[in-house]
């Protein structure tokens, strides 16, 4: 596997089969009692947040501490990012702590690829969502939520068919979501009005679609997006209520789905606009299982991305931890 | 100990056949029931992947002498082994515990081949984090010497002097479609070469 996660478009198949296999595994550690693994241990891990988030942080931050890595949160607001430093000098503090991974959120696209390929940093980096772009890391438990309740024996994913809906111009989860189900054999639906499909959406290998209705009763998981109303500066429909008749989930339009479709939201949802409260409460929605299942997929990313390179991670020779191998006496209980 | 009839192969001297492994598991699982007097509150604990069949396999011999089925489950060490750092990620292995538990059992750890020891410490820590059982015992198929820490097994399938250069490979039905134990490589006529 690569040594970043940057975008779901660099993983292969049998990388995203490997990160869902190891959560799969990961998950049941929920179930007992001592929460904990040693994978980690010794090492750091930086939440690195230009943007408000506290889902994706606690998740990262929860997923990193049960596998016993040091945890140091580093958000914009009340530091030195606010007063104006830039990603350059925030990048070389965090190499000069010796920060093993970091994971990166920002409000400019391309922000945690810049970090990872400017060698400004030698730690594995951690894309938890930039700009309108990606947020790999969801768009794996999504695929990871889907894998449970939707694969059947050993084709995983291959040909089920997935409906993204809502705010596709504005969602870095939908463009991960298509590239990652791609990758893993479903079909993909964008689902939205013309004006919130981005430009260039044709050359994605997902189909799209204006009619909610006629692709709701093929789908077997159904995606709802939030319409996210602090990205736009323009008008892209005319008042909420039309947007939500058209494109929200409601329990006539629930009522149509398979009895094995599943409704997904990567939240936070506005009950009552892309969805209303009956359908998020309902027996199909799976949202609140895909916040635990966050957990576990991003355990599995960060053991899969830290654990054994031990060689080329952000650690300075001079305060390293000496090598177990070489530092044994090896005079030590030989025959005197 | 006289060694078997040696029958060579590609893949190196067969030490144990079906029959052997067989009747060396029918002897673990009676001395697992006469050290534990009867098969109260046992747990057997199979280490992936092939100390999980075994563990099953030692299951079923205890059922067929005791008429109890006794609880057995998986345990993965990956996660807390020493070696992490230094090996590429490994990929995790089921870990399954029964449903009631281990707390205040006595669990019997299931491995194929004993070796450095190393694989032991590690599930002796992974158990810490599940239960606090009344007594561990450690059950495997083949020692072969060279431990690197102070442990040893309780029930030992057969003890198989090596060399370090040799290889000891455990195949079983369920993975590789036959029983067998393996040694290849080394010295042919089991010579220690190193110390």
């Amino acid at each position: 596997m690569n040594r970043h996660l940057l975008s779901t478009g660099d993983l292969t198949r049998d990388d995203a089969e490997l990160i869902l296999e190891t959560a799969a595994e990961l998950r049941s550690l929920a179930d007992r009692p001592i929460k904990k693994l040693p994978a980690l241990r010794g090492r750091t891990v930086v939440n690195l947040f230009f943007e408000d988030s506290t889902r994706t942080r606690i998740s990262f931050e929860a997923a990193a501490k049960r596998l016993s890595a040091d945890v140091i949160n580093f958000a914009a607001k009340g530091s030195s990012l606010s007063k104006g430093e830039s990603l350059k000098d925030t990048a070389l503090t965090l190499e000069a702590m010796g920060a093993d991974a970091v994971v990166v959120r920002h409000w400019a696209s391309g922000a945690p690829h810049l970090l990872a390929h400017s060698g400004w940093v030698r730690s594995s980096v951690v894309n938890a969502g930039d700009g309108t772009h990606e947020h790999p890391t969801q768009a794996l438990l999504d695929a990871f939520t889907m894998w449970r309740h939707l694969a059947s024996g050993s084709s995983g994913l291959d040909g089920r068919r997935i409906a993204i809906v809502g705010d596709v111009l504005h969602s870095r989860v939908a463009r991960s979501n298509a590239l990652l189900l791609r990758t893993l054999g479903a079909e993909v639906t964008l689902v939205a009005p013309p004006t919130l499909l981005p430009v260039g959406v044709e050359s994605w290998d997902a189909e799209t679609s204006y009619d909610l209705d006629a692709v709701l009763p093929k789908s077997d998981a159904v995606m709802m997006l939030r319409v996210q109303r602090e990205r736009m500066n323009a008008a892209f429909f005319p008042t909420q209520r039309e947007y939500s008749r058209r494109y929200g989930l409601d329990a006539r339009r629930m009522a149509m789905l398979q009895d094995h479709t599943i409704v997904m939201h990567p939240g936070p949802m506005i009950r009552g606009m892309e969805i209303t409260a009956d359908v998020a409460d309902s027996d199909r929605s799976v949202i609140v299982e895909q916040v635990t299942n966050g957990v576990a997929v991003r355990m599995a990313v960060l053991y899969l991305l830290l654990s054994g390179n031990e060689s080329d991670a952000g650690r300075t020779p001079e305060v390293g931890i000496p090598h177990p191998e070489t530092t044994r006496p090896e005079s030590d209980g030989g025959p005197a | 100990m006289p060694a078997e009839t040696t029958a060579p192969s590609a893949d190196g001297r067969t030490v144990l056949d079906a029959r052997d492994i067989s009747r060396a598991l029918t002897r673990i699982a009676h001395e697992i029931l006469e050290r534990n007097k009867g098969a109260g509150d046992l747990v057997l604990l199979g280490i992936p992947t092939r100390g999980v069949p075994l563990a099953r396999r030692i299951a079923a011999k205890i059922a067929a002498v005791e008429g109890v089925d006794i609880p057995v489950g998986s345990l993965d060490v990956t996660m807390y082994r020493d070696d992490l750092r230094m090996r590429p990620a490994r990929t995790l292995l089921p870990t399954d515990i029964p449903q009631d538990g281990i707390d205040g059992k006595t669990v019997v750890l299931v491995d194929d081949v004993l070796f450095s020891g190393r694989t032991i410490r590690a599930a002796l820590d992974a158990m810490n984090d599940v239960g606090r059982p009344r007594s561990v015992r450690l059950a495997v198929l083949v020692d072969r010497g060279h431990r690197e820490l102070p442990i040893r097994a309780d029930f030992v399938g057969k003890n198989l002097p090596t060399s370090l250069v040799e290889k000891v490979s455990v195949r079983l039905e369920e993975f590789d479609g036959a029983d067998a134990v393996l040694i290849s490589g080394g010295v042919t006529d089991g010579e220690e070469e190193s110390a």
